[in-house]
């Protein structure tokens, strides 16, 4: 575990030093701020509309379903598009700039090498999460949300998040080009995302596909809603990467 | 291509045939029938030698000859495709950990990250090679003493110059204080001022530790080393001390020497002059230089006699005799026979300007 942590512990601040996170940081903040006004803009109007009518629709609105849990799974979409670019030069970065020999050399494992790179793009990640919690806490102080929707919201994005690191690092390890890389990873986490639609036309293949869709077992999370099903998807699918990752450098070894 | 007979004396007793038991003894390292294949291109074939505790040896062959293969392979890097590695009496593939942790390796190109400082970096790479917790700052103040890298020390690694990366990396490669050093090409890329730094700077940290470092420049095995291993398309090809390899060319090649005499401008008459004495087999003018004088190599049969023969040949047709010096048979030459050979041999290996560089040599 503490060579994991050192390579961890080296790899966020290589990215701390490079311009790559706060670019992504940045564009972060920016995308989920809007979709954060606009979403509250829409709620705000939504309640003024309905106290016009004094109460007489019928409905309620309420924070946690109408706001939060529209904002999360929007969140889910918006990670899903930002994180390969997190994970692309995780290794990719260290085959092209020779230090993978250092690291393949040192006295560690392949699987330490991978966990160490895994938990830094995960901390990262969780930095940028945090950032949510500006707006999410204005809500807070505005209004009287509950607590547990919104916690396991966020253990949702966080488990999504695990998993799209683990396949990003994977990719990563496939290429000593960082851009072949995201772009990779990229296109796969489409398709992961993609069959959610292809699903939706039913069967029993659909079904199949809908399983396999990343941000659909994220619906239950964003509604505030544990499953087992959703945490062993995920858990799952991070770990099976991580698995292909520690396998692709242990590969490369023999391909030298 | 002129090619000596005694040449063959030269050729290397089989990897079999080498006593790998004695110095199984006494070596830190041992490389026993290593082979490596990169998909069917064969890097490494067969490959056995020993590095005695507290030698400098150095890993001798052309571009392309299987030297970074080798070192990947001792580093653990790699695993061999056949055959195995000792370190220290333990095999690489059943304890690579325990082997690795034992020592320290210089990449051709230093695996720096230009966006970290020295100390910083250092302290990464001691923390990795597993350093105990309370040690790595002694250990890594003791590696930047080492390699004088003091003024650097705050510095941006991307920002350095060669010379100093190429410290740098020296300095992660020690800091861990191993047992074995792997030195991939530690001069390559310098300009000559911090080639000869670098050079004293390894013969300094050889000490008491074992060094293997992998060159294709000549001098620099001279200078350095201990004992030579020579390999050339993936095969081991000689493995001695660099003066008894030279030695053993010399006899090779005795009964005809070659002599470098300097006198003055136009060449015309001096090497009709030398020409014309008893033996000489060819005579070849050198550029002139600033001062108006020029070089002759002379290659000339008979012993050394025939020096005094030489000079007063030039003494008496009335040249200038500013210089003569006996050629004689350098590492360059025995490298050259000996790589070149296989070349010619089969047809296949590094035969790149081996025509010219032969004749020159034999």
């Amino acid at each position: 575990m503490r060579n994991a942590l050192t390579i961890a512990r080296r790899e966020i601040g290589a990215a701390l030093a490079s311009p790559v996170a706060y670019v992504l940081f940045g564009a972060f903040a920016f995308l989920y701020g809007y979709f954060f006004a606009d979403y509250l803009q829409s709620f705000v109007e939504a309640g003024m509309r309905m106290s016009q009518m004094g109460g007489f629709s019928g409905g309620t609105l309420n924070v946690n379903t109408d706001l939060l849990r529209w904002l999360m799974a929007s969140t889910a979409i918006l990670v899903l598009f930002l994180l390969p670019l997190l994970s692309m030069r995780t290794v990719s970065e260290e085959i092209r700039s020779g230090t993978m020999e250092l690291l393949l050399t040192a006295p560690i494992t392949d699987g330490q090498i991978v966990i160490g790179k895994f938990l830094a793009a995960f901390a990262l990640y969780g930095g940028m999460l945090a950032l949510t919690g500006l707006h999410v806490g204005v809500l807070f102080w505005f209004s009287r949300p509950e607590i547990a929707p919104v916690l396991a919201a966020y253990l949702g994005l966080l488990l999504l998040g695990a998993g799209l690191l683990a396949l990003g690092l994977f990719f990563s390890s496939l290429t000593r080009n960082q851009i072949v890389a995201g772009l990779l990873t990229f296109g796969a986490l489409l398709v992961l995302w993609l069959v959610e639609f292809a699903g939706a036309r039913g069967g029993e293949p659909g079904r199949l596909l809908a399983y396999l869709s990343v941000t659909g077992h994220m619906e239950g999370f964003a509604r505030g809603v544990i499953t087992t099903r959703d945490l062993v998807f995920y858990l799952s699918f991070a770990a099976f990467w991580l698995y292909l990752a520690r396998e692709s450098v242990r590969s490369r070894r023999w391909r030298g | 291509m002129p090619r000596q007979p005694g040449d063959q004396s030269l050729r290397v007793p089989n990897a079999t045939e080498s006593p790998l038991l004695e110095a199984a003894v006494e070596s830190l390292v041992l490389v026993d029938g290593v082979t490596k294949c990169y998909g069917k291109t064969l890097a490494v074939a067969d490959l056995s030698f020993g590095v005695a505790k507290g030698e400098v040896l150095g890993f001798l062959g052309p571009n392309g000859a299987g030297k970074t293969t080798t070192m990947r392979v001792i580093t653990g890097f790699m695993p061999p495709s056949e055959g195995r590695v000792l370190v220290g009496g333990q095999d690489i593939a059943e304890a690579p950990l325990e082997v690795r942790r034992r020592i320290g390796y210089l990449p051709e190109n230093p695996p720096l990250y230009p966006e970290m400082e020295v100390t910083a970096f250092l302290e990464f790479a001691a923390r990795l090679r597993g350093v105990p917790k309370g040690g790595i700052r002694p250990a890594v103040a003791r590696a930047i003493e080492r390699c004088a890298l003091g003024e650097a020390r705050e510095h941006i690694i991307g920002k350095l110059s060669r010379g100093y990366r190429q410290r740098v990396g020296l300095a992660q490669a020690l800091v861990h204080e191993p047992e074995l050093l792997v030195l991939d090409e530690p001069t390559a890329g310098l300009d000559p001022k911090q080639i000869h730094e670098t050079r004293k700077l390894i013969r300094i940290l050889a000490g008491e530790r074992t060094v293997v470092l992998s060159t294709h420049i000549l001098p620099e095995v001279a200078v350095t080393c201990d004992r030579v291993v020579i390999i050339a398309g993936g095969r081991l090809r000689a493995e001695d001390t660099p003066e008894s390899l030279v030695a053993r060319l010399g006899a090779a090649q005795r009964g005809r020497g070659t002599w470098e005499i300097e006198t003055a401008a136009p060449a015309n008459a001096a090497e009709a002059t030398l020409r014309a004495v008893p033996g000489v087999v060819r005579v070849e003018a050198g550029p002139e230089t600033a001062e108006r004088t020029l070089v002759l190599q002379v290659e000339a049969a008979g012993d050394r006699s025939i020096a005094t023969d030489l000079a007063r040949a030039l003494l008496e047709a009335g040249c200038p005799l500013y210089g003569l010096r006996r050629g004689g048979a350098s590492l360059e030459d025995v490298f050259l026979a000996l790589t070149t050979e296989e070349a010619e041999a089969n047809g296949t290996g590094d035969a790149r300007g081996t025509p010219k560089v032969a004749e020159e040599g034999s």
